[in-house]
């Protein structure tokens, strides 16, 4: 494989890895922060890559962004009111919310399970365009992608120092302590909620952007592959300081869209994309539990061996 | 300050589990007062400070603090005036969070998008080295990282940050070694008298119930059977609160922890 190829190959991985790492920044809020495993992550991508794509064709590239990400706070807004006002268990909530936005976001599309902006104006294009002829030129949609991220790192760097975020974080960390105290929980779940679904849509309103086009299935798994790159994200930088381990959360998209193209290399289907980062998931989440089990697991052995040698 | 009139609270109500954790409870507490709280296990003590701050709201009956009715008030709303310590220390603070981002979220000060000020930063340091542990140099570490002792003080700092109309104390010493639960008991009474507050507290320590405050009740069965103050309870013996639940409950005292502490 020649160098060029690798470059090309190494920044395809940027690029997807920095778009999904929106995601995954809106899962660092949802399920690091406030604990809640938010399911309709998955809708909520394909319902602001839908309303994305739709304000984009109709000719506002750049109100497409906006709208996508007000499509997220209302779909994480019906979550979050599902599972604290409703009595409805937060992951159902999830899947609720989840299987109605597949209806949703056929009816956004208008009837259609497929948009195609090939000759549509979009952020990446404009970028282009303002690019063109300068050394930059080349690195369109890699810059689009990372002003995105680093305008919610340091969105998220600020928010969750302030008075509001530091209450989000509690409601997380420790539930008890939030339910005798003067933070309302219902009002943080909303509101942590409802921004990180705006992240998931921007998240998804750009994949359709980037890549022109828009199916019904553009978010389908994205919950889990989020979740890999995330977990993935926090071997390496899981401690420390809020904006430390947001970037964390980017690196392990990004580790995690490497390993998956590599992969690739080596002929693996591309179909096993998603059975992999369940594999991650499964791994990430279990490896410690299970570690904690080896020394029970151990006594356990030594005991019956021990019994053996009596009988013998 | 508190006025609680007719309160009753049934758990389970219509299974064979239904328990009248409360049965028709009046009390008032005067401003200032500090009440020490005894009584046999399952006498309703932890569920009559679950009634005050709003964990569950009453069957019937009605709560008043400060003239201001609060009987259907959700909890968080009352946690506003009503600081309230529980046994386990791992339940009044944040883990996962430094310390000064606990104090931070307690003080409350400024609107929802302020951060924590300078002059806050510089008033925590201040609190907390009257605490006399050291935490005052630690304030960017997790509080996971604290002792149980550790982090029932910095709980109490938390309640008592901003002065509180009522304090309730729900055997907060009990879960820590008995030098550390000195200590905190200690700094439980400088803040009281300090912020001249008003207190309630569940104990199982008799001794302590008499030592403490300037008022003492006995509850059973959801109800309260002996309340003393003044000149009466100076003169008090641990002998005598013990002869006074035989007579008042017909039986003998049974606390489990009562027995093995004096």
């Amino acid at each position: 494989m020649s160098f060029s190829s690798i470059l090309s190959l190494g920044q395809t991985a940027l690029e997807l890895g920095l778009i999904s790492s929106l995601t995954v920044l809106a899962l660092f809020l949802s399920y690091s922060m406030l604990n809640v495993c938010d399911l309709s992550t998955d809708g909520c991508f394909t319902l602001g890559a839908t309303v994305g794509a739709v304000v984009a064709i109709a000719g506002h590239p750049y109100l497409a962004i906006p709208c996508a990400m007000i499509a997220g706070v209302t779909s994480g807004f019906v979550t979050a009111l599902l599972q604290t006002k409703m009595g409805i268990d937060s992951l159902l909530a999830g899947i609720i919310v989840n299987t109605a936005l597949y209806s949703v976001n056929i009816a956004v599309m208008g009837n259609s399970s497929l948009l195609n902006m090939n000759k549509t104006d979009t952020v990446f294009t404009k970028m282009k365009d303002l690019l063109d002829s300068t050394f930059l030129a080349g690195q369109y949609r890699v810059i689009v992608a990372m002003i995105a991220v680093a305008a919610v790192i340091l969105f998220l760097s600020l928010f969750l120092r302030t008075r509001l975020g530091l209450a989000i974080r509690a409601t997380g960390n420790n539930p008890d302590m939030v339910r005798s105290s003067s933070i309302n929980p219902v009002f943080t779940t909303i509101v942590g909620l409802c921004i990180s679904n705006s992240f998931t849509a921007l998240s998804g309103c750009l994949l359709a952007q980037s890549q022109r086009s828009v199916n019904i299935d553009i978010g389908s798994g994205m919950v889990t592959i989020a979740l890999a790159s995330l977990l993935i994200g926090n071997a390496f930088l899981g401690k420390g300081r809020i904006p430390v381990r947001a970037v964390g959360a980017v690196l392990g998209a990004f580790l995690f869209r490497v390993v998956y193209t590599i992969a690739l290399r080596f002929n693996m289907p591309a179909f096993m994309l998603k059975f992999v980062s369940s594999v991650i998931v499964i791994i990430a989440i279990s490896g410690p539990y299970l570690k904690s089990q080896i020394p029970l697991l151990r006594r356990r052995a030594e005991n019956r061996s021990g019994r053996r040698e009596e009988h013998a | 300050m508190l006025r609680i009139s007719h309160i009753s609270k049934t758990f389970n109500p219509g299974t064979v589990n239904a328990k009248l954790a409360i049965d028709d409870l009046s009390i008032h507490v005067g401003k200032g007062d500090f009440i020490t709280i005894i009584g046999a296990n399952g006498a309703g003590k932890s569920t009559l400070f679950g009634a005050i701050s709003g964990s569950f709201i009453t069957d019937s009956g009605r709560i008043e603090l400060d003239g201001k009715d609060i009987t259907l008030e959700p909890e968080f709303k009352r946690a506003r005036s009503i600081g309230r310590l529980f046994q386990d220390p791992m339940r009044g603070s944040a883990p996962g969070m430094s310390i000064e981002e606990n104090l931070a979220l307690a003080a409350g000060h400024g609107g929802w998008l302020s951060s924590v000020s300078r002059a806050d930063k510089k008033m925590f340091r201040e609190r907390l080295s009257l605490l006399n542990m050291g935490l005052e140099d630690r304030m960017q570490q997790p509080v996971g990282l604290l002792s149980g002792g550790q982090r029932q003080a910095l709980t109490l700092m938390m309640a008592t940050i901003n002065p509180p109309k009522l304090l309730l104390l729900d055997e907060h010493t009990a879960a820590l070694d008995p030098a550390t639960a000195e200590k905190v008991l200690e700094l439980t009474t400088q803040i009281v008298d300090g912020g001249k507050l008003t207190c309630m507290m569940v104990t199982h320590n008799m001794q302590t119930a008499l030592e403490l405050g300037n008022r003492t009740i006995m509850m059973d069965h959801g109800k309260i059977i002996f309340d003393v103050s003044g000149e009466e309870r100076e003169r008090l013996t641990v002998a005598d609160l013990l002869e006074q639940f035989k007579t008042a409950s017909g039986r003998a005292l049974d606390n489990d922890r009562m027995l093995l502490t004096r």
